[in-house]
């Protein structure tokens, strides 16, 4: 039978009789979380895919206008579960700009070694997986191995290893401890060994190579005009890094690199986030060595940190104070506005924009999802590709269904 | 290259501006939803404004001293001048529609569904307008504000789809 080509939209597709549908997902070892393509095929070749998203749909935004600006952390860290920290990091900033709050230069610094060390580990996931995913599976426990010495760090800041919940209104819940410190100190000595290992594990293997270079190609303008944020609009040569274009944190005093490609295929994702994470290493290395002294958290005059519980039981001031913030119709002094804050996240741009109501409860908080903007994207990535071709490119745009689905 | 200030200059001088308000260094600029795609169109060729960041909605059923109902938000965003700019529309029932900008900037595509979705505000002429996060037999908008947290028992009484039939 003569093939001839096909119009992409898929009202048309459906027509041609030679097509075959395939599902793939919700549960699917390749998708990491529960979501659902329905596959046009052309024998082997993906003609259109249909992305149906939503089954892990539990209304985060709608939680989000009921419960207060410290409790919805919790909430945040379930959005993209492979780097917590990074969610409450970002979540607080819109939420310290929405109330004008100026950190403490040590809560700065903490926060930006906890984003990094989330970029690191959502990275490690991230490629491990698409190693898995094109059948190099030892790879995968490389990444795995360091990956679990972050989650120890984390336990240590925080207590939690997965759900950490670690930032809060003017600071965070723990100060970083000389414990704490070693652990990230003997990371920082031992990881660079690590990415050695797997880049010469997978950086020049035929077969990884082969099944990633050229695959999904996303250019430069397509990236912009579809949204396009973080290692996936770098790996495409769109030179955006919020640390650097619009530095929040302690970035500005941090030296680092942006890691850019131009290829836009899968390979270029990949390699993107490896180098990131070599620059991620970086500035954890700087931002602990320079950790200034000092309060964690914005003092008490700011009324937004609960003061130590003495103080709550000896001096007035401390029990007014606790008293103010946990009552109802007290707490916060938020204004009657609206803002948007994103961070660099490890995904891409991750940003909430908040509608104070002059309660300490988001009137709106509406979180910008990088996995959603990029799976967006995938049906136009995967068509003329083969069916093999959809773990690699799947994989190689981290979607996350927690976040994607909100 | 031209400044925030010099864009909304610009934008107010043509008339199409409402209204225009900064917090906190955010420049939002209000158009009417008649207004909004060639305001947009605009912005995106005059001006540079090469990257759509989001597209949400607010409802302002119980917001104090709100004149309107629904608020979309469009953050912008330049690559090139590293600018962002919001571009705010408000709509009032019964006429909850406003121009896609999927022509524009693809990446309104989905997010434009799930305002839809959430919101029941209704995009003329996208080209795929269906649900995007919740099923298509949902009847409710749930992130309206006079939908209870708890909801209204629609996922117990969802359709059972038969093998044959999915």
């Amino acid at each position: 039978m003569p093939l001839t080509p096909v119009e992409s939209g898929h009202r048309a597709v459906g027509q041609s009789e030679y097509l075959w549908t395939l599902n793939f997902g919700p549960q699917h070892p390749a998708t990491h979380t529960t979501l659902r393509l329905v596959l046009k095929l052309d024998g082997e070749r993906v003609v259109d895919a249909d992305p149906d998203i939503g089954y892990l749909h539990s209304g985060f935004e709608k939680i989000g206008e009921h419960l207060d600006f410290n409790q919805y952390v919790t909430v945040t860290d379930r959005m993209n579960y492979i780097s917590p920290m990074a969610n409450n990091v970002a979540w607080h900033a819109a939420v310290e700009k929405l109330l004008g709050i100026e950190l403490t230069p040590r809560c700065r610094y903490i926060r930006t070694i906890v984003a990094e060390l989330a970029r690191i580990s959502d990275h490690l996931l991230c490629v491990g997986a698409i190693g898995l995913d094109v059948g190099a599976f030892t790879f995968f426990l490389y990444a795995f191995q360091q990956r679990e010495r972050i989650y120890d760090i984390f336990e240590t800041i925080c207590g939690a290893r997965f759900t950490n919940s670690y930032t809060r209104v003017g600071g965070v819940s723990h100060d970083i401890t000389p414990d704490a410190i070693e652990k990230i100190r003997a990371f920082l000595k031992d990881c660079p060994g690590t990415l050695h290992d797997m880049e010469r594990l997978l950086h020049r293997n035929k077969i990884f190579v082969d099944r990633t270079r050229g695959v999904g190609v996303l250019s430069r303008e397509e990236a912009a005009n579809r949204g396009a944020t973080g290692p996936v609009a770098r790996a495409s040569g769109v030179t955006i890094d919020l640390r650097k274009d619009q530095p929040y944190l302690a970035y500005p005093d941090l030296e680092f690199r942006v890691c850019c490609a131009r290829d836009g295929d899968c390979y270029a994702r990949y390699a993107v986030r490896m180098a990131e994470m070599w620059e991620s290493l970086k500035i954890v290395e700087q931002a602990i060595e320079n950790l200034p002294a000092g309060p964690f958290q914005v003092g008490p005059d700011a009324r937004v940190i609960l003061p130590p519980k003495p103080e709550v039981y000896t001096t007035i001031e401390g029990t007014i104070t606790q008293f103010e913030l946990v009552m109802d119709g007290h707490g916060f002094d938020v204004p009657c506005e609206e803002t948007y804050a994103a961070i660099e996240a490890p995904n891409g741009e991750l940003g909430f924009y908040i509608v104070g109501d002059g309660s300490d409860v988001a009137y709106r908080a509406r979180c910008r999802p990088p996995s959603f903007i990029h799976f967006a994207m995938f049906p136009h990535l995967i068509r003329g590709h083969t069916l093999s071709d959809v773990v690699a490119v799947l994989g190689s745009l981290n979607i996350i269904a927690a976040e994607l689905d909100r | 290259m031209a400044t925030i200030a010099e864009i909304v200059e610009a934008l107010e001088e043509s008339g199409d501006v409402v209204a225009t308000s900064t917090f906190r260094g955010d420049t939002r600029v209000v158009v009417l939803p008649e207004r909004l795609a060639p305001v947009a169109r605009r912005l995106q060729v005059e001006f540079g404004f090469d990257m759509l960041i989001d597209v949400t909605c607010v409802d302002y059923l119980q917001y104090p001293g709100a004149r309107d109902r629904f608020g979309l938000v469009y953050s912008l965003f330049s690559t090139e001048s590293n600018q962002r700019l919001w571009l705010r529309v408000f709509l009032n029932e019964p006429d909850l529609e406003v121009d896609s900008l999927v022509p524009l900037w693809e990446s309104a595509n989905w997010m434009e569904r799930e305002v839809y979705d959430l919101f029941g505000i209704r995009f003329r002429r996208h080209p795929d307008l269906r649900r995007i996060l919740l099923p298509e037999a949902f009847t409710s908008h749930p992130l309206r504000k006079d939908y209870p947290l708890q909801g209204r028992g629609e996922r117990h009484h969802l359709p059972v789809i038969e093998r044959g039939e999915s």
